[in-house]
């Protein structure tokens, strides 16, 4: 009964007792930091990420280019820098749009449970069926195939989106379709618990409508476990970004992504490993880093303690 | 707990059934769950204005159930439910919620029954939101209702992690006063406190109860409360009434023998005659999904052993039956006082 205060007191004063104790949780914060800095800072470099020097093709890092140059003598750094800009917008845009479509589909299906909640879940459980990965490229390839013609019925604001947005658009869309399903599941399964609380009856009681619940006591409590599903959502979003463009069902070309720089870097894996060492790095430590604050997040929000207090 | 009897019993005593009007009516009320567990299997039931109607059983014979099915918290799979004539079991969606209005529920659970996010304002506050009173008289009433509570007004604007389990069933029992009922459904209401909480709560609840003219239907298996407490005293078995009395009968006099070894487990529970030694309850009642043909309670029931088992209780399902004021299912009703004595022999 003790665990509920002391849980949410934590909650105003998390992070910098969590870091002082934790120096990795440092680490990865100051890491992700620095990506997000490089991410944002990309039109600042002294290179153009799309500048060719036909002359230092593939060149190993040296003063000029610090990361070197790839096989068209384009700046690796510069490239990375805009590449990150990539991967993380997309992750992160993808992920809010999973969340927000993973909570109107698991609030509804577990407060209303009953039929609505038999389809929405048959459907969910079906579309987990997919391997992830295999149902990502398969709506990338549906999605790019689509949007990269030229068409001229209704889809072609999106189609111009998805064009301008150099094939991102089209990452964003299979992203955010595959992703919603893990938050659905996530927060039907806390609505459900939340919706025989005693104060939920108690409001019922006193009148309130579905809605009024919905909004007023529910939701809130949902939040540490949608924040716990963002957590499992963005470094696999970025983990897929990277997969579809190393596939070629990603970006297009030129833009740059983490992902088709590896993919790239694959190529010419034997002549000059840094063209697929330094963007396959990248991700791993940004994945890696992801994960730490994660975990912190999900320490400090875990669910299962919080209904431990309450069960009591 | 003797001592939580006294303090008790210096401020109630048990003045007999105050017969009101009927506020509350249930007829052949019924709730089957997906699981096919007959949690409430027949009940009829009619409380009177200003009583305190207490509700007695073991654990899972379904006294939540009845409660939160009385004020259609949960829907009745079959039979009906009045309040102050109204069916309220036959409404839906806002005529229900305008209908239901006196009806008002204070939980188990000083946890679970408040939104860990709000302010203690805020959750008394919640049915004056919902009945669209505006947010300067909402804070006064408020204020009105910790002060009555105990609580005061510098609670106001705590959250309630910071409260103590006392405190917090405070708080639900303010909640359940803002929008002025006339009957409260209390669901063992004071089994989570600590003994001695537990008797500031129940004396609160009896003060509130001749404050405002309220009427309780008071759940909880514990009997020196309900004792205390209770106008009449209704013992539920298997989703059944198998009693119905006013307490100072029922406590003197059982005329059921699940009752009478209720009562003989209760540690010093001061009985009208001499000591009885318990009579034991053995096994466990049986599955509410697969009942014998018969008395529901025949499998435990030590009067039935004694009569040498006869058939009409493994043949004849018994009714409510009895007095006006009396009335037990079972088909020797008349031994039990009698017999319970000369038990365990
Ligand atoms: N929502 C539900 N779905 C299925 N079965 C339920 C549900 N709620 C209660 N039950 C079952 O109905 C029966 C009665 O439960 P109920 O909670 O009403 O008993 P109780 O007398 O209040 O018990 P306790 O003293 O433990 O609170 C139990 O067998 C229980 O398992
Ligand atoms: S009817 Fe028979 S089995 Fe049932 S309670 Fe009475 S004596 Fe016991
Ligand atoms: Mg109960």
């Amino acid at each position: 009964m003790t665990i509920v205060p002391s849980i949410q007191r934590r909650g105003v004063s998390l992070l910098p007792t969590s870091i002082r104790s934790k120096p990795g949780l440092a680490v990865a914060i100051a890491f992700l930091v620095l990506i997000v800095v490089v991410a944002a800072s990309a039109s600042f470099l002294p290179y153009d990420a799309y500048r060719q020097d036909l002359l230092h093709r593939n060149s190993p890092p040296s003063w000029n280019h610090i990361l070197g140059t790839d096989e068209l003598g384009r700046d690796m750094l510069a490239r990375l820098a805009i590449g990150a800009r990539v991967s993380l917008v997309v992750a992160v845009t993808s992920t809010v749009a999973a969340v927000l479509i993973g909570i109107a589909v698991g609030a509804i299906a577990g407060y209303k449970r009953g039929w609505i909640d038999s389809v929405c879940m048959r459907f969910v459980d079906s579309m987990y069926a997919f391997p992830d990965t295999l149902f990502a490229i398969l709506i990338a390839g549906v999605v790019k195939g689509q949007l990269s013609q030229s068409s001229t019925d209704f889809f072609s604001p999106i189609t111009a989106l998805y064009k301008m947005s150099g094939g991102l658009f089209g990452v964003f869309l299979t992203l955010s379709f595959t992703s919603w399903l893990v938050c659905a599941r996530i927060v039907r399964a806390e609505v459900i618990i939340l919706r025989s609380a005693e104060y939920v009856a108690a409001a019922r009681l006193a009148g309130a409508s579905d809605l009024f619940v919905m909004r007023r006591h529910i939701l809130p409590n949902c939040l540490p476990v949608i924040i716990v599903a963002a957590t499992f959502v963005v470094p696999s979003a970025i983990l897929l970004e990277a997969g579809l463009s190393f596939l070629g069902v990603g970006v297009d070309p030129p833009t740059p992504s983490w992902g088709a720089m590896i993919a790239s870097g694959v190529r010419s894996m034997q002549s000059y490993p840094h063209l697929l060492i330094t963007p396959a790095i990248a991700v791993g430590l940004t994945l890696l880093s992801i994960n730490v604050v994660g975990d912190a997040l999900r320490e400090h929000f875990d669910p299962s303690f919080r209904r431990g207090g309450e069960a009591s | 707990m003797s001592e939580l009897l006294k303090q008790i019993g210096e401020t109630t005593n048990n003045a007999g059934a105050r017969l009101g009007d009927t506020i509350l009516e249930a007829r052949d009320l019924h709730v089957i769950f997906g699981t096919g567990v007959r949690a409430v299997d027949g009940i009829n039931l009619k409380i009177y204005r200003g009583e305190t109607l207490g509700v007695v059983g073991e654990s899972g014979c379904g006294k939540s159930t009845l409660g939160r099915t009385l004020c259609m918290l949960e829907a009745p799979t079959g039979g009906s439910v009045a309040l102050n004539g109204l069916p309220i079991s036959d409404m839906k969606g806002s005529s229900l919620r305008e209908a239901r209005k006196s009806l008002q529920m204070v939980f188990q659970d000083p946890y679970s029954s408040l939104d860990p996010r709000q302010r203690a304002g805020e959750i008394i506050g919640e049915p004056l939101l919902l009945a669209g009173v505006d947010k300067k008289q909402r804070q006064s009433r408020v204020n009105e209702l910790l002060d009555l509570v105990s609580i005061g007004a510098s609670g106001y604007a705590k959250f309630p992690r910071e409260f103590s389990g006392g405190q917090r069933q405070r708080i639900g029992i303010a909640r359940s006063l803002a929008a002025n009922p006339e009957i409260i459904i209390c669901d063992e209401p004071v089994s989570a406190l600590d003994v001695s909480v537990q008797a500031q709560i129940v004396n609160l609840l009896v003060s509130l109860q001749r404050k405002l003219n309220l009427t309780y239907v008071f759940i909880s298996h514990d009997l020196a409360v309900v004792r205390q407490m209770a106008d009449r005293v209704a013992v539920m078995y298997l989703g059944r009434i198998v009693e119905l009395a006013d307490a100072d009968k029922i406590f003197a006099a059982p005329r059921h023998p699940y009752t009478a070894a209720l009562l003989s487990a209760v540690p010093r529970m001061p009985t009208s005659s001499a000591k009885r030694k318990p009579i034991s309850l053995p096994g466990d009642p049986p599955s509410p999904m697969h009942l014998p043909p018969g008395c529901r309670f025949q499998a435990r029931c030590w009067l039935r052993q004694k009569l040498g088992s006869p058939d009409v209780c493994s043949a004849v399902d018994p009714m409510l039956s009895g007095t006006g004021d009396h009335q037990a299912a079972c088909h020797f009703q008349e031994h039990v006082d009698a017999q319970r004595g000369a038990q365990n022999a």
